[in-house]
């Protein structure tokens, strides 16, 4: 083997080395231990088996949670009832959720940001009200939104877009305010109308920071998507761990996080996919 | 004379009307007949009017006999449908019966058992046995089925007793006229504290002890108020209380976050299986027979489908009945633990509706009535409520507990769907009841009110 296929293969293989180290200490801290205490049989068969031997119930071992995911993978899309769907499907919920809130906030904040880039005075005007909303928790909304809104789909996506808004409205007008000075010149010189300067000269040039904007404000939206759900119950994959956790199963809820985990990443992935595409060499 | 909630379903059971048309020996049989002939109540009116026309254009029996042999039933119907509005006479004729103005409905819920009889009638079939077809909803806590009950997305829900009357008097909401027709469960609730107090089973040794209620509205709230009151503490200063739905009580109680709660169950039973916390006191021990969830909905609801509202009532007043049996209740617990109603280990649930229970201190206890479920909406009840919210000052000024009480607890719809069920409902709207060793007396709500040391009420 080259000296360079082995560097490709160095990072992989310490990754797996770190999972397989995790796993082991995890094992190792979840080993059932001996109860002390027993009780009589009759109460024993009332609770838990951890109760039976006066403790508490412990942290589920990884061979818990390997055949959890199992079962889930499984059966990923089945639904039992209105309060009982599959991870996939609960996924699928959340998707459309965050796409759907991320989409409005888009259509706003592009135009929006475009024009506080382009005018000072603008600019200045909204400021004072971007910098006062902005760091508002998005589910700090959700009260008012279900008062106001008086639905609750409505109410999570509309928690979903007023927090993928500010990421994309603040980078939008941070890249058109930045576009370089020669170009505007330049299309001036030759006469450009307003719109084509905007589509062919500032657009191209704003892209990369729109993009970044976008990145940014797809995290967020679906860090805010999960617990937005587990507020107002129904569907969606932030209802599935509110559910679980009501019945206290540690292994489902880890099966959500790293559901959530890997969605997550897929959707970053994608927009750094995007962002690369409307990146030039300066 | 037959008890009030003898099941009508149960064929073994001799009823005095044998079933609920009076023409058959049996429910079973009378059933039978009813899907044999197609269908529903509304399906059987119809035939009425069809027969009546075809009476009344043809009186006499020789001669309509030859008529439709001769032409056939269909063609026959077909031609006088063309001069008589057969379809119109035939609406005309449901209206008058009580036709369901709406029959998809959802209906919002806490995964506790409490709301047993609203979620059993789902998957035990007392809502289509009544003519509709409702979904239930798991809620994620009472102000969310509040807010979603205000805003029609849910047409009714699983509310706490006090929470209508809140709603009514616009303490924490809007004022808007709520009704609550049914009690859900009696009893059913607990103290429960974590292990490690296992020792300090005195009250007065709870000085600055963090409790969680499920709401401020809640019975819980009042009846932990109630209960360290009567041991000298005041709750607003010697101990916290704060709001945790209830599905979160136990993972709160594991983390250390809180030492005990008043809650439903199967809360405290859950708490009990993990090995998290022991049963301090039953609520049935604080007041035998107290009331605790409901099932609630707005005025609104109750006046514009005045049908709907009584299918739905029925189904529950009905499934009510039903969970009162202790035989049928290690059923319901299997048909209810599932994910999608409570989501709970049967035998926690089966141990909450059941006799035998495990107390988290190595006993095992046999308490025959720790839930029961009566659905009628007693005024006294509200009176009791209203006192306990003055007491606190979450309400102020001055309103008549009869009035309000009366708007509220539709205690009258309630007795005549009772009775519609062959159930007896009691003769009077109000009693007196102890809580605690001392008597209540809905006639006399101030001077009970003035009576208590530990008040915030001026």
């Amino acid at each position: 083997m080259s000296m360079r296929g082995f560097a490709t293969w160095r990072a992989p293989a310490l990754s797996l080395l770190l999972f397989l180290l995790f796993v082991g200490v995890w094992h190792a801290a979840t080993l059932p231990t001996v109860g002390q205490q027993t009780v009589d049989p009759e109460y024993a068969k009332l609770v838990g088996a951890a109760a039976a031997t006066g403790q508490k119930t412990a942290f589920p071992t990884p061979a818990d949670m390997a055949a959890k995911i199992w079962t889930h993978l499984q059966e990923p899309f089945y639904d039992r009832g209105p309060n009982d769907k599959g991870v996939g499907v609960q996924l699928a919920y959340s998707l459309a959720r965050v796409l759907l809130g991320f989409l409005l906030a888009a259509l706003v904040a592009i135009p929006v940001g475009f024009l506080i880039g382009m005018s000072p005075l603008v600019y200045r005007a909204l400021d004072p009200f971007i910098q006062v909303l902005k760091p508002i928790s998005p589910l700090a909304w959700m009260p008012l939104a279900l008062f106001t809104l008086k639905d609750s789909g409505v109410s999570a996506v509309f928690v979903i877009f007023i927090c993928s808004l500010w990421p994309m409205l603040v980078n939008t007008a941070f890249g058109v305010a930045a576009v370089r000075h020669e170009w505007l010149n330049v299309a001036r010189t030759l006469e450009v109308g307003p719109f084509r300067k905007a589509f062919r000269v500032i657009l191209p040039a704003a892209a990369p920071t729109i993009m970044t904007g976008m990145r940014i404000s797809i995290g967020i939206a679906w860090l805010v998507i999960v617990a937005a759900e587990m507020l107002v119950g129904g569907t969606g994959i932030g209802y599935f761990v509110w559910n679980e956790w009501n019945n206290l199963s540690i292994t489902n809820i880890l099966t959500a996080i790293l559901a959530i985990g890997l969605v997550g990443m897929a959707l970053d992935q994608i927009l750094a996919r995007l962002t690369r595409l409307v990146t030039f060499p300066e | 004379m037959m008890s009030a909630f003898n099941d009508p379903y149960d064929p073994n059971v001799p009823l005095s009307c044998h079933c609920s048309c009076g023409r058959h020996a049996t429910q079973a049989a009378h059933e039978r007949d009813l899907e044999a002939s197609n269908g529903d109540g509304e399906s059987l009116a119809g035939r009425a009017v069809e027969s009546a026309i075809v009476r009344a254009l043809l009186p006499q029996d020789a001669l309509r006999r030859r008529f439709l042999e001769a032409v056939g039933a269909g063609t026959a119907m077909a031609a006088i449908s063309t001069f008589f509005p057969v379809g119109a006479a035939k609406e005309v004729f449901a209206e008058d019966a009580g036709k369901i103005e709406k029959t998809k409905l959802k209906v919002g819920f806490i995964p506790i058992t409490c709301a047993t009889p609203i979620i059993m009638a789902h998957p035990m079939g007392f809502y289509s046995r009544h003519g509709l077809d409702v979904e239930v909803v798991k809620t994620a806590g009472w102000a969310v089925v509040r807010d979603k009950t205000l805003n029609k997305e849910y047409d009714a829900a699983h509310m706490l007793s006090p929470m209508p009357l809140a709603i009514t008097l616009g303490a924490g909401a809007q004022p808007i006229p709520y009704t609550m027709p049914a009690v859900e469960n009696i009893n059913g609730q607990a103290i429960t504290l974590a292990i490690r107090h296992k020792e300090k089973r005195d009250p007065k040794q709870w000085k600055g002890f963090k409790f969680a209620v499920p709401f401020d509205y809640s019975m819980h709230n009042y009846l932990l108020r109630y209960y360290v009151a009567e041991y000298g503490l005041d709750p607003d200063r010697d101990i916290q209380i704060r709001v945790v739905p209830p599905p979160e009580m136990v993972a709160n109680l594991r983390a250390d976050n809180i030492d005990g709660f008043l809650a439903p169950d199967p809360v405290n039973q859950r708490a009990v299986y993990d090995g998290v916390g022991f049963i301090h006191t039953l609520s049935k021990d604080i007041w035998e027979g107290h009331p605790c969830c409901a099932f609630a909905a707005s005025r609104e609801f109750v006046t514009q489908t005045p049908n709907t509202y009584r299918a739905l009532l029925k189904a529950i007043i009905d499934a009510t009945a039903f969970a009162r049996k202790p035989e049928n209740r290690k059923q319901i617990a299997e048909a209810i633990a599932p994910a999608n109603y409570l989501n709970q280990p049967v035998t926690v649930v089966e141990q909450v509706l059941t006799v035998t229970f495990a107390d988290g201190l190595g006993n095992v206890r046999k308490v025959p009535d720790r839930i029961d479920f009566d659905p009628f909406p007693w005024h006294s009840f509200a009176v009791w409520i209203l006192t306990q919210m003055k007491r606190w000052g979450q309400v102020k000024g001055d309103f008549s507990y009869e009035k309000v009480a009366r708007e509220v607890f539709l205690a009258t719809d309630t007795a005549k769907l009772m009775k519609e069920l062959g159930l007896a409902p009691p003769a009077a709207t109000s009693k007196k009841f102890t809580v605690m060793k001392k008597e209540f007396d809905p006639a006399k709500p101030d001077a009970y009110l003035a009576s208590f040391a530990i008040k915030r009420a001026a």
